[in-house]
């Protein structure tokens, strides 16, 4: 075992997570969920009921469509009321499932645990559950699970780093339902023929740590890692080199190295779907933010809107500036609250108007602070230079050379930007800019 | 929750700020400003203020003609205004000082573009250009305190007669580190400048190896030179070797943006420092050696660029 003596990821923020210790309280059953059908990386499903169909929870109502996709179940019972056009944070326009809730939340018949025997029908049942990353990137576990079968992994990472400010639901998850990471945990371990299965939990967790530590003291095979207390240490390519040393090259994958990283709560749910055969269906939700009257954790039914959850929660105690879901440095804007939870929202945070004003932005004074801060060891002010650049192909050759599509969108460089630029903000459109160029090249052949 | 702001992530940042930076910065020169009055008396003062009032004013006035946006509130001109001051010896002319200002601001700084955009660090350039400008005025000033002192030499030059088999006076390691000594009005007193070293660091403003790479670099070379441990201690103390190590060689915007970079560049200067100290025509090489390496920072900041993670090369 060779782990790092420097570890990546160094930039220091505040924590915030002040609902770490209290356990989460079920939503009561919204009026209406709207569940999109991508909330995955992949293609989007395909729905399979009909407007005016009546659903219960569990029941699927879309299909995984292709390889790389995961199905969609109703997250309430009631009545199918619309199949609509829905806009992505990713821009994309998918199919939408609107069902009306009857408040009931009656569960869909034939819901039993799977059975399964050998490697296949578990990786068929975990395609099954619509289990998806849920530490934010919604990637199909059942497609990372291939690389088991190709005999690829040798080292399970379980993702508990939780480096985000506020959000506590994976420690939700570890100090509330530790019974299920540990049955979740013996279950991979046993379809998974790796050498070690190691939880990288941030230091910040010093009650997470010690609870895995204990549950997993009986476990040689099982090893808690302790992670320094600053970020981003829950970024996949950052978790694997701090827990293994190993460093995933360019345009790889986990894999690659011999890793399968997979999130804690994504674990947990492995064990509940084995037992219950409840797909995945509802999520656990840190509801926090300076506008939050009384932050908490809920557990939410997919689909429900954001503000529904906000009101249960107990509301804002200030006017609202901005709603993100998920933390608050990856986490996404939205412009309503209308729009609904998804499988991969992990939080909800709700800034008042004084924490949602943006800062000026002034000149770069090369102060080296997101160079020294990217875990990723790139120089984000040579992409905001090849921007400046008007000539295409000079522009795309600079950005490729600087490895702009190394950078995972972190935030770092930006957080500690004393100038306040948009520096992750340039990074974004610098990569889609690269990828149009090469799409514009493609054309040409 | 009617106007909901809608941003590309991150949606916190960070308490620093440019302004806070160069407060600081200018929070770490008030004990060599001080010391500089005390030891300099009323034409220090005066110099200071001049310095100081032409950067800002001819940044403001160069903003307004230019109709560009107003960058007076950064702080930056007052911190260039200041240690250029501090870089000038107490006896030259006012005029002249407003002059140095003008071109550290105008030429040096607004001309590339302001803050972040200039190659060439403002303080030194303008420093340089008076020293070339007008080469008959400063040079060996002596602090209006402290009665013991020999009039006209500075400890360079008096470092340079020793080693070329002549005699002169050097005054005691202590006066050193008090800056009654003589020199540049800001750079005499290394008790004060160490304090703001201190301060930088602790603020986490500067990385403190980069000073201790500049200062350790000339005195190891020093000692190799000289081979004498007692004469080294007097080349560190002596010229302008803190106030540039500690506050010009750290500037961000014209070194590199790398730390290892940031290293190099150091003990660049710290070699040209020497190679002017011991073998050029004039007795100090801080300014130049600083302004040197900022031409190649942009070089070293390539060729010591950490690789990026996983990147492979084509």
């Amino acid at each position: 075992m060779n782990m790092p003596f420097f570890k990546l990821g160094k930039t220091r923020l505040p924590h915030r997570k002040s609902t770490a210790h209290s356990r989460a309280v079920r939503m009561t059953p919204p009026a209406e969920v709207l569940i999109p059908l991508s909330q995955h990386i992949g293609a989007p499903a395909v729905p399979i009921v009909k407007v005016g169909e009546s659903v219960k929870v569990g029941q699927k109502i879309a299909e995984a469509a292709g390889y790389v996709s995961s199905p969609i179940y109703a997250s309430v019972s009631g009545t199918v009321a619309k199949i609509e056009p829905y806009l992505t944070s990713a821009g994309r326009t998918v199919d939408a499932i609107r069902i009306t809730s009857d408040g009931a939340m009656t569960p869909a018949e034939g819901i039993t645990p799977p059975v399964v025997s050998d490697f296949d029908a578990f990786s068929a049942a975990v395609r099954e559950s619509g289990l998806v990353g849920l530490g934010g990137a919604g990637f199909p576990t059942q497609v990372k699970l291939d690389a088991v079968k190709k005999g690829l992994i040798d080292t399970v990472i379980i993702n508990a780093a939780e480096c985000e400010p506020y959000i506590t639901s994976d420690t939700h998850t570890m100090l509330f339902e530790s019974g299920y990471v540990f049955r979740g945990m013996k279950l991979l371990m046993s379809y998974v023929p790796a050498k070690e299965f190691l939880i990288g939990i941030e230091k910040n967790k010093p009650d997470a740590i010690a609870k895995m530590e204990e549950i997993f003291s009986s476990e040689e095979k099982v090893r808690v890692v302790p992670l320094p207390d600053t970020y981003p240490q829950g970024g996949e390519k950052i978790l694997i080199y701090n827990t293994t040393g190993r460093i995933v090259p360019e345009g790889k994958l986990p894999a690659d190295v011999g890793a399968l990283v997979i999130n804690i709560t994504s674990l947990a749910f492995l064990a509940k779907y084995f037992e219950t055969g409840m797909p995945l269906v509802e999520k656990c939700v840190t509801v926090d933010g300076s506008a939050v009257k009384d932050p908490k954790n809920v557990i939410v039914p997919v689909g429900a809107k954001i503000g529904d959850v906000i009101d249960f929660a107990g509301g804002t105690s200030k006017p609202v500036g901005k709603i993100l879901l998920g933390g608050p440095m990856m986490g996404v804007a939205v412009c309503s609250p209308l729009e609904p939870v998804m499988k991969t929202t992990n939080a909800i945070t709700v800034f008042d108007t004084r924490d949602a004003k943006l800062p000026e932005s002034t000149a770069c004074i090369h102060c080296g602070r997101c160079v020294d801060n990217c875990p990723m060891h790139l120089n984000p002010t040579l992409y905001a230079r090849a921007m400046n650049v008007e000539d295409a192909a000079d522009r795309a050759a600079r950005l490729e050379e600087a490895k702009i599509n190394l950078c995972i969108e972190c935030g770092s460089c930006s957080y500690v930007c004393p100038a306040k630029r948009p520096l992750v903000a340039t990074n974004r459109l610098a990569k889609s800019d690269l990828r149009e160029y090469k799409a514009h090249l493609d054309t040409l052949k | 929750m009617e106007k909901l702001i809608v941003s590309s992530s991150p949606h916190i940042r960070s308490s620093v700020t440019t302004r806070r930076l160069m407060a600081d910065v200018l929070i770490a020169l008030v004990p060599a400003t001080v010391a500089a009055v005390v030891l300099f008396g009323l034409s220090a003062f005066v110099i200071i203020f001049a310095c100081v009032a032409t950067a800002v004013l001819s940044e403001y006035l160069f903003n307004l003609i230019t109709k560009k946006k107003q960058t007076v509130g950064d702080l930056s001109a007052v911190v260039t205004g200041l240690l250029l001051a501090l870089n000038i010896h107490a006896d030259v002319p006012v005029w002249q000082c407003v002059i140095g200002a003008i071109f550290s601001i105008v030429v040096v700084k607004c001309l590339f573009g302001g803050l972040g955009c200039n190659f060439a660090n403002p303080a030194i350039t303008g420093r340089v250009f008076m020293l070339i400008a007008f080469s008959e005025t400063g040079g060996g000033t002596m602090p209006v305190i402290g009665t013991d002192l020999v009039a006209g030499a500075t400890p360079l030059e008096s470092i340079g007669k020793i080693l070329k088999g002549g005699s002169a006076a050097l005054p005691s390691i202590g006066d050193m580190f008090l800056g009654l000594r003589g020199g540049a009005m800001g750079e005499t007193c290394a008790v004060a400048l160490l304090l703001g070293f201190v301060y930088l660091v602790a603020r986490r403003v500067i990385d403190w190896y980069v000073p201790a790479t500049f200062v350790g670099t000339v005195f190891l070379f020093s000692l190799c030179v000289t081979g004498d441990p007692l004469l080294s201690l007097y080349e560190i103390l002596a010229g302008g070797l803190l106030i540039g190590a500690i506050f010009m060689a750290t500037d961000y915007v014209t070194g590199p943006i790398n730390k290892l970079g940031r290293v190099v560049f150091a003990f660049g200067c710290g070699i040209i420092t020497c190679l002017i100290r011991f073998f050029g025509a004039y007795p100090e090489g801080v300014s130049f050696a600083i302004l040197f390496m900022n031409i190649l920072s942009p070089y070293i900041e390539k060729w010591t660029a950490k690789r990026p993670l996983g990147g492979t090369r084509k």
